[in-house]
């Protein structure tokens, strides 16, 4: 049983970037940068359990969505051609992905036990395959070797895991929220990876007494007793799970004015981010946020509210320059805003 | 009451004085295994050790797993999978249940854990996290990690120390001591739910972690959770003062960053020399105090170095290598991870992944032959046909700066010497390889940084090296050396980078004299050159000197002179490349 995600002291801008991305999955994913021993791991977990089960289809080894025919597996593709697709509900998965694992592990294999007992050809799906439609989770994302980046990079830009290896030849979908945890004075991330992520957050220790002690209560009162600690926040997780469904149903409908348009483009462009992901990530949480606030468009004051974790990992860095990104960003955000 | 009770430093409250603080940790975590992680221990084997160990065991029951990890574990045998020979020889998939599976409701020992690899760690830690294994069944287990490390960089993983709540020094080893019965243990396990924390200890041990610069929270949480074991253990309703002062010398002093900010200065010397020496990567940026720098960094513009000489470097063709050998430093072969480079004959313990179209292939022209001994099966497999994966793994590069920072090279070019590294930083960066700074001035060499990639540490590290003092030149050399060694031993490939004006004047045993010292100066450079370590010299001095050129020679190294650069010409240079400029000054 996961810690509830309502319990969680504090780390609001990390809770929001999470309940973001789970709203948008366009955005492709939250990185969380911070010290050990803030809740990271916590609360994405804690986020998973959080969310309504999904309808996916019955016996698919990918847990297909069966209301999205482009996305299909091409097993399920073949027997939604041949009539109607079974479906059942499952919960959203979480995937870890450790340190250290190998390629095997994370693209998928060929099945050695089936290809030795009895000969034939069955792959054995990987991480990937396990965190479609779900959160593949990375923590200390800064230490992950070259080659499972390398992987991923691909994978999580276009959807897809294509395996071509040991006698294969497959492709099945791979879309999945990108969650990474770490400590940048441990080490750097590659500026690709670091454009994968749409968000990025900078979590702290409390430091007022009184929030530090919450955080200690609480997790000892789950400690000693997990079930009924859950029960006392259920009322409020539920309210919060039903916040993020009416948000989903919401987002298509929202409209972004052409002022605000206007804005994330000023804003960019101060702050001289590459490329146009930064503007169209920026506009697609500040859409998420008003779908979250139930607006009927986006307001100027969701785009502020998502400046800073949309773009403060996008800005061009000198690698010797330590100064924080984020202080560059509200300096950024007062200037064009107040204009 | 003040939340910062300074008894605690002072030595045992009376129910601290029950037993040794090692036994202390010991009992608490037989009391609640899973709430506290484990214990670290730093300390080499020995009787004293094994005594301990020995004595912890007894607090178990008797059935409860012990069971030592060694460092060459691999993933199938330390989580579980397919036992591959076993299957084949049964024609059904059999399990394997994985050593830490094995360790439920017991111990895990990991052996040697200053040598464990940070994946090994992650994959422990993720079960500690969890407590559920890799076949999604529920495991409970306690952590003892031997740290058996020497020097202040060998250390256990972060990511694992930081899940254990104790840690323990070779001097806090006990000998025979009174030690509680397992009958005592066993109670105080029933009556651990029970005891109570008021409002009143938490915010103490709260207060406690912010004054002594704790930020993570699971030390707060190990805290409050060794203190609820020390009430169960005296057979307490509720935590008291006792049991907190007990708890936060356990828990916290070892974890502390800071000197907590008090009046009088209730912290014992050894003590911070301890925490120092326990979390040398926890002097973060917002601890640092505020010294006035005594030295400021050039400008980056102010030096010129040939372009891409790292990479040269690194690459092999740059410096002047021995024969032997052969082949690109930075790969080495795999059976786990790396590019795919063919198969080879083997067996498939830690962690090689089968080939099986190779296997099969090497299976298929006894078929004939074996189907005559046994019938009935279409496909007959033995362990001798197994072709394993190998796979071309690129090392990760080291760049080691061993930088003069004496009073001759002050006077010559120390600050363009930084601006010069900086730079170097920068092709770093590019390349993705790690950093480690060393400098070495008066007497002795300075570790200013152990290796890691995270420059931007570097480059404070470097702005903070005051100049000044003769030039101990054969040290300088020597420390480079040997961290280069060290680092060659984790398996990455470690080079070199000197930047000295040769002004050697301090001989290795701390005598002054220029010809002792220049002598010695070259012998560590030649041992250099015997443990293959790839290098460069960069000449800092105003002219080019004859000394540091032999130098470079002896050390099998590339001499690069500092080219002495006119400023005002070098800015207008970087003037016509605007964007670096302004990328550089921002």
């Amino acid at each position: 049983m996961a810690f509830p995600f309502s319990a969680i002291v504090g780390q609001n801008e990390m809770m929001n970037a999470l309940i973001i991305a789970a709203i948008e999955p366009k955005l492709s994913g939250v990185l969380i940068f911070g010290d050990r021993g803030t809740g990271k791991s916590t609360a994405v977990r804690a986020l998973a359990a959080l969310l309504p089960d999904m309808a996916a289809v019955t016996g698919c080894i990918y847990a297909c969505d069966p209301g999205d025919s482009s996305s299909l597996c091409e097993t399920c593709r073949a027997n939604q051609l041949k009539g109607h697709l079974l479906t059942h509900r499952v919960a959203v998965p979480v995937v870890d992905l450790p340190l250290g694992a190998t390629e095997d592990r994370v693209i998928g294999a060929l099945n050695l036990e089936r290809a030795l007992a009895d000969g034939t050809k069955v792959f054995e799906p990987g991480l990937l395959a396990r965190a479609h439609r779900g959160f593949l989770y990375i923590d200390e994302v800064n230490l992950l070797e070259d080659h499972i980046v390398d992987v991923l990079l691909d994978v999580a830009a276009s959807g897809e895991n294509v395996v071509e290896r040991e006698g294969m030849s497959l492709r099945h979908p791979a879309r999945f929220v990108l969650i990474g945890s770490g400590n940048p004075e441990e080490g750097e991330l590659r500026p690709q990876l670091l454009d994968r992520f749409g968000l990025c957050v900078e979590v702290r220790t409390p430091t007022d007494i009184p929030t530090r002690v919450e955080v200690v209560r609480r997790r000892d009162a789950y400690d000693r007793d997990p079930a009924a600690f859950c029960e006392t926040w259920r009322p409020a997780d539920m309210a919060l799970r039903d916040k993020i469904v009416l948000a989903k149903a919401k987002l298509s409908a929202i409209t972004v004015p052409d002022a605000i348009l206007e804005q994330a483009a000023k804003i960019c462009l101060a702050l001289g981010t590459d490329g146009l992901r930064g503007e169209l990530t920026l506009l697609r949480a500040a859409r998420a946020l008003a779908a979250y606030e139930q607006a009927d468009a986006v307001k100027l004051e969701h785009l502020r509210a998502m400046t800073a974790p949309a773009l403060r990992h996008r800005l061009r860095r000198d690698p010797l320059d330590d100064s924080l990104a984020s202080t560059r960003v509200e300096r950024a955000v007062a200037e064009v805003f107040a204009a | 009451m003040s939340p910062f009770d300074p008894d605690w430093a002072h030595g045992p409250e009376p129910s601290g004085s029950l037993y040794e603080d090692a036994v202390w940790v010991a009992a608490l975590l037989a009391i609640d295994p899973v709430g506290l992680g484990g214990i670290s221990i730093r300390s080499w084997s020995g009787p004293v050790r094994d005594l301990y160990l020995a004595n912890l065991k007894k607090l178990y029951p008797a059935a409860a797993a012990f069971k030592k990890m060694p460092l060459h574990i691999g993933d199938d045998r330390m989580l579980g999978g397919l036992d591959l020979p076993a299957t084949l020889a049964a024609g059904r998939p059999v399990l394997s249940k994985g050593l830490i599976a094995e360790c439920d409701g017991g111990i895990l020992l990991l052996a040697m854990a200053e040598r464990l690899s940070a994946e090994t760690a992650a994959r422990v830690c993720a079960v500690m996290d969890t407590q559920i294994d890799a076949q999604q069944r529920p495991v409970a287990f306690a952590v003892i990690a031997l740290d058996e490390g020497c020097d202040a960089d060998e250390a256990i993983p972060a990511a694992l120390q930081e899940r254990l709540a104790f840690t323990l020094a070779a001097t806090g080893l006990p000998g025979d001591v009174a030690w509680p019965s397992a009958e005592v243990i066993e109670t105080a396990r029933q009556s651990l739910p029970s005891v109570q924390a008021g409002d009143e200890p938490l915010g103490q041990i709260c207060a406690l972690c912010e004054m002594l610069g704790i930020g993570s929270m699971r030390a707060a949480l190990f805290a409050l959770r060794a203190a609820r074991a020390a009430a169960a253990l005296l057979g307490k309703p509720a935590i008291d003062n006792a049991d907190i002062n007990l708890a936060c010398r356990l828990v916290l002093a070892p974890r502390a960053t800071q000197m907590p900010t008090m009046p009088d200065d209730a912290q014992p010397e050894d003590q911070t020399a301890a925490e120092q020496q326990a979390s040398p990567e926890q002097s973060e940026p917002h601890t640092e105090r505020e010294e006035p720098l005594q030295d400021r960094v050039a400008d980056a513009e102010k030096t010129v170095l040939p372009p891409a000489l790292l990479a040269a470097l690194a690459a092999g063709t740059g410096p002047k290598r021995l024969a032997r050998g052969a082949g690109k430093s930075g790969d080495k072969v795999s059976l786990l991870r790396g590019r795919p480079r063919g198969t080879r004959r083997g067996d498939l313990r830690g962690g090689a992944r089968l080939s099986v179209l190779d296997t099969l292939r090497a299976a298929a022209p006894w078929q004939a032959l074996r189907q005559r001994d046994t019938t009935g099966r279409k496909l007959i497999i033995r362990s001798e046909d197994f072709r394993i994966k190998i796979y071309k793994e690129a090392a990760e590069t080291v760049a080691i700066f061993v930088v003069d920072a004496s009073g001759s090279a002050a006077v010559n070019r120390l600050a363009e010497a930084k601006g010069a590294v900086q730079l170097l930083l920068a092709q770093c960066y590019v390349r993705r390889n790690q950093v480690a700074l060393l400098a070495f001035r008066g007497r002795a060499a300075e570790c200013l940084l152990p290796p890691t990639s995270a420059l931007a540490r570097a480059k404070r590290a470097l702005a903070a090296l005051p100049g000044g003092g003769p030039t101990p030149l054969a040290t300088g050399i020597q420390a480079g050396r040997q961290l280069a060694e060290a680092e060659k031993r984790k398996g990455r490939a470690p080079f070199l980078v000197m930047l000295t004006d040769g002004g050697a004047n301090i001989g290795r045993d701390g005598k002054a004299g220029r010809a002792a010292a220049a002598e010695d100066a070259l012998a560590a450079a030649k041992l250099c050159r015997a443990a293959q370590i790839s290098a460069v010299v960069v000449d800092t001095s105003p002219r080019r000197q004859a000394f540091v050129a032999r130098l470079a020679d002896a050390m099998g190294a590339r001499y690069a002179p500092l080219p002495y650069a006119d400023p005002a010409r070098l800015t207008r240079i970087v003037e016509q490349q605007g964007g670096w400029r302004a990328s550089s000054a921002a």
